[in-house]
């Protein structure tokens, strides 16, 4: 027998372990989707509570209260009040952290209100004994008339008691906490009169938010209730006064505090950590061992898996029968495929740093760091945030820029976070460095490849930096500067949040830039090996007709043939076409079709290029991207294509460019405007031809 | 004459009496930056700004111009 599943809801506030709770629920069972028509992310899982009922569990974006400032608060309180969603909570788990419980009670008190089945679960259980915390569960359970979990995610404690609250939840009581109707008896009076079918506290928060809800339209109870926003702002501070007053009185009966356990670790931690020097260098350590361990520790995989494919592609080649099929796999699909398998090592370990900077609780120290000084380019401390997510991807770095509350100063940070070298480059900037830069050391240990690649992120987050300096000249907007950052306690982070937190990041990455490379490369594999006119058909003759009295081996006549084809075929056009563009940066017609083919995304870059090389070889030795482009010479001055110059004009020119649909389209998005998204493409892409340019005439 | 958040030094513990509400974001009321209840300076960034307080149990970094529109009267020790 099978029923249908209990649909609970996760709340809480930021920083209160809530997505433990989630992955200690679920494990595995989970699908991230974003909700319709928004980006922000929407997290579901499945549990199972007993042998025939599971749960359907939404973990829903952290909020500090029922009064939304942002659109990821706003899909909690448009779910709370709406029952015909389908994701309508049978039983809402409000998660607290038994450190913070007074702040983190003010959200509970609210959802109280709403009516619907509460479970009260106090997280970090483990941390009482430490933090002389003693709590009188029966009471608390009493006064906030609800059901306690105390569990600990980190100790594995108290899941299963959870598990059998949910089953239970039909004997959950759905009084509410506190009247909140107290704050202006007249006006809720008159509300109450005028809906009286309606719950008091839905309607009064229909009335400060932006939100509709069913059966009643907004218009018709702002019309008679309207009042003015200091009027409503003045009365929503009452409403927060009433709540905490409500919350003190309570944990003055069920909790217990002996200060002189409580330990000072974190004021210590806190003195170093924001330290006027202390707290830089920390912080530039922490940067520089994060982008030595990416390029010099990462590359012994990244090798591997270059070779392992190349290995593929011959196999391939020598085991399925000749043909358009087999050169489809082998020329086209296998060395796509190969162009972005063979980043995944460093994109899984930046995502694994940004992780756990966030969850020790760090990041928000180096916010508070950084904001007075980042205040001087227009950005916000908060800034530092996309910034550093931006060096992964520039997609969830924009969306994270939704907490800094000045709207001038998100702006900036939105159109400036593309400069930042995020993992699309990398692919890039690795094969190029390789190529262009001899494997050396300073002093014995500092690779000069690895400096490059650092200097490369500098450069970007210099032009990010730079270019916002020039948007604060530039942007005329005032607004309030609002900033307000929560100091988490430090914690070491969970492996389970932080592994699962790689895994899902990597695998979205990975899935949705590899359909782009493998679409394009399938494209592009057609379009170099066919073509329209007599001479690519012919090529053969026309070769042996050129070459007639001249004694030639049949290597090097094949090398000819292919080699004629490739430029007579539709890609050989569309790049002779753009040549006279690209010629004074550097290119050939080639590289030219790798650069506009990056146009969709940057990665695409090595996978064109190993698309478009492999066409034209002709031998079935396993060749790797890196010697094919090493090996490449201008057909007729006999230079190295790849050459110090030409390397350098194409890191500079990937380094500011804007080459990203996916960054353009979430842009428009968040600013919801085609203008600063095509502002963004004009003016990095302009700055990138002007840049790189001027580095190759300088440097031929 | 009014006294606010921003005069308090590393460590000291002041009452609110009063927050500007045009000035200060619901989200810090919500931390219970309210009248009424405790205030204590934790840290000062480098270059004198933001300000990391400790206000009703929750610890909150905000701007020194915030700070500003949060009057308090100081504790007698």
């Amino acid at each position: 027998m099978s029923l249908n599943p209990i649909k609970v809801a996760l709340i809480g506030n930021p920083n209160v372990g809530k997505t433990s709770v989630f992955n200690a629920l679920t494990g595995l069972n989970q699908q991230v989707g974003n909700y319709p028509g928004i980006t922000v992310e929407k997290k579901q899982g499945s549990a199972k509570l007993s042998d025939d009922v599971k749960a359907k569990i939404i973990d829903l974006p952290g909020t500090y209260s029922l009064n939304a400032s942002s659109i990821d608060e706003n899909v909690v309180i448009e779910l709370l009040l709406n029952k015909n969603d389908e994701d309508f909570p049978d039983v809402a788990v409000v998660v607290t952290e038994v450190e913070n419980l007074k702040r983190n009670l003010l959200l509970f008190t609210q959802i109280k209100d709403l009516e619907i089945p509460t479970i009260l679960v106090i997280n970090m259980a483990d941390r009482m004994q430490l933090k002389g915390i003693e709590l009188d569960i029966s009471i608390l359970e009493k006064e906030l008339k609800t059901k306690i979990a105390l569990i600990s995610s980190r100790k594995k404690t108290g899941i299963s008691e959870l598990k059998n609250l949910i089953l239970n939840f039909t004997e959950l009581s759905t009084e509410p906490c506190l009247n909140a109707s107290s704050i202006d008896p007249e006006y809720f009076d008159k509300l109450r009169k005028a809906f009286p079918n309606q719950l008091l506290y839905k309607l009064w928060l229909v009335i400060t938010q932006d939100v509709n809800f069913l059966n009643l339209e907004r218009n018709e109870i702002k019309s008679t209730f309207t009042k003015s926003h200091a009027d409503l702002k003045r009365l929503q501070q009452k409403e927060t006064i009433k709540r905490y007053q409500f919350i003190n009185d309570t944990l003055k009966m069920g909790q217990k505090i002996d200060s002189s356990k409580a330990s000072d670790i974190r004021a210590k931690i806190d003195r170093i950590l924001t330290h006027k020097i202390f707290g830089y260098l920390i912080f530039f350590g922490i940067l520089m061992l994060i982008f030595q361990f990416l390029f010099d520790w990462s590359s012994l995989p990244m090798e591997f898996i270059d070779e392992t494919f190349a290995y593929f592609s011959s196999v391939a080649k020598q085991n399925l029968p000749a043909g358009e099929f087999t050169n489809l796999i082998s020329e086209g699909i296998i060395p796509g495929i190969g162009g972005i398998v063979i980043f995944i090592p460093q994109i899984a370990f930046l995502f694994l740093f940004i992780s756990v900077l966030e969850e020790s609780g760090y990041m928000s120290r180096v916010v508070f760091l950084m904001d007075k000084i980042m205040r001087k380019f227009g950005l916000s401390g908060k800034s530092i945030v996309p910034l550093i997510s931006g060096t992964a991807c520039a997609i969830p770095a924009i969306m994270s820029a939704r907490n800094i509350e000045n709207w001038k100063e998100r702006l900036i940070t939105i159109l400036v976070t593309p400069f930042t070298t995020c993992s699309a480059r990398l692919p890039v900037y690795a094969i190029l460095i390789s190529l262009i830069i001899p494997e050396k050391r300073l002093f014995g240990f500092l690779s000069l490849q690895g400096l490059t690649l650092m200097s490369l992120y500098l450069l970007g987050f210099g032009a990010a930096i730079f270019s916002a300096y020039l948007l604060n000249k530039i942007l005329k907007l005032n607004c309030k500067s609002y900033f307000v950052v929560e100091m988490p306690g430090y914690k070491i982070p969970m492996i389970k949040n932080v592994s699962i937190n790689v895994l899902e990041k990597t695998r979205a990455f990975v899935s949705g830039a590899g359909q782009i490379i493998l679409a394009l490369s399938i494209i592009l594999w057609y379009l170099g090996s066919h073509g329209l006119s007599n001479d690519f058909n012919n090529a053969e003759t026309i070769i042996s007709n050129q070459n007639q009295g001249k004694t030639i081996s049949s290597e090097a006549f094949e090398d000819e043939v292919n080699a004629f084809k490739l430029e007579n075929s539709y890609i050989g056009y569309v790049g002779k076409a753009i040549e006279p563009a690209i010629r004074p940066l550097g290119y050939d017609w080639k590289i030219g079709i790798a650069v506009v083919s990056s146009f969709a995304a940057r990665e695409v870059f090595v996978g064109t290029l190993a698309t478009i090389y492999s066409v034209g070889s002709h031998s079935d030795e396993e060749t790797t991207i890196k010697n094919k482009m090493a090996a490449e010479v201008h057909p007729e001055t006999g230079k190295k294509i790849f050459n110090f110059a030409t390397g350098i004009s194409l890191l500079l020119f990937y380094a500011f460019a804007m080459q990203c649909i996916s960054t353009l389209a979430i842009v428009k998005k968040e600013t919801n405007s085609w203008k600063w998204p095509i502002i963004q493409l004009v003016f990095m892409s302009g700055f990138a031809y002007l840049t790189a340019l001027i580095a190759y005439q300088v440097l031929k | 004459m009014d006294v606010f958040a921003s005069s308090l030094e590393i460590g000291e513990e002041a009452t609110i009496i009063n927050v500007n509400l045009e000035e200060i974001p619901l989200k810090l009321l919500e931390m219970g930056c309210l009248p009424g209840n405790k205030i204590t300076l934790l840290q000062i960034a480098p270059f004198g700004d933001p300000l990391y307080f400790n206000v009703n149990d929750s610890h909150v970094a905000i701007r020194l111009e915030t700070a500003k529109e949060i009057s308090i009267s100081k504790d007698i020790q």
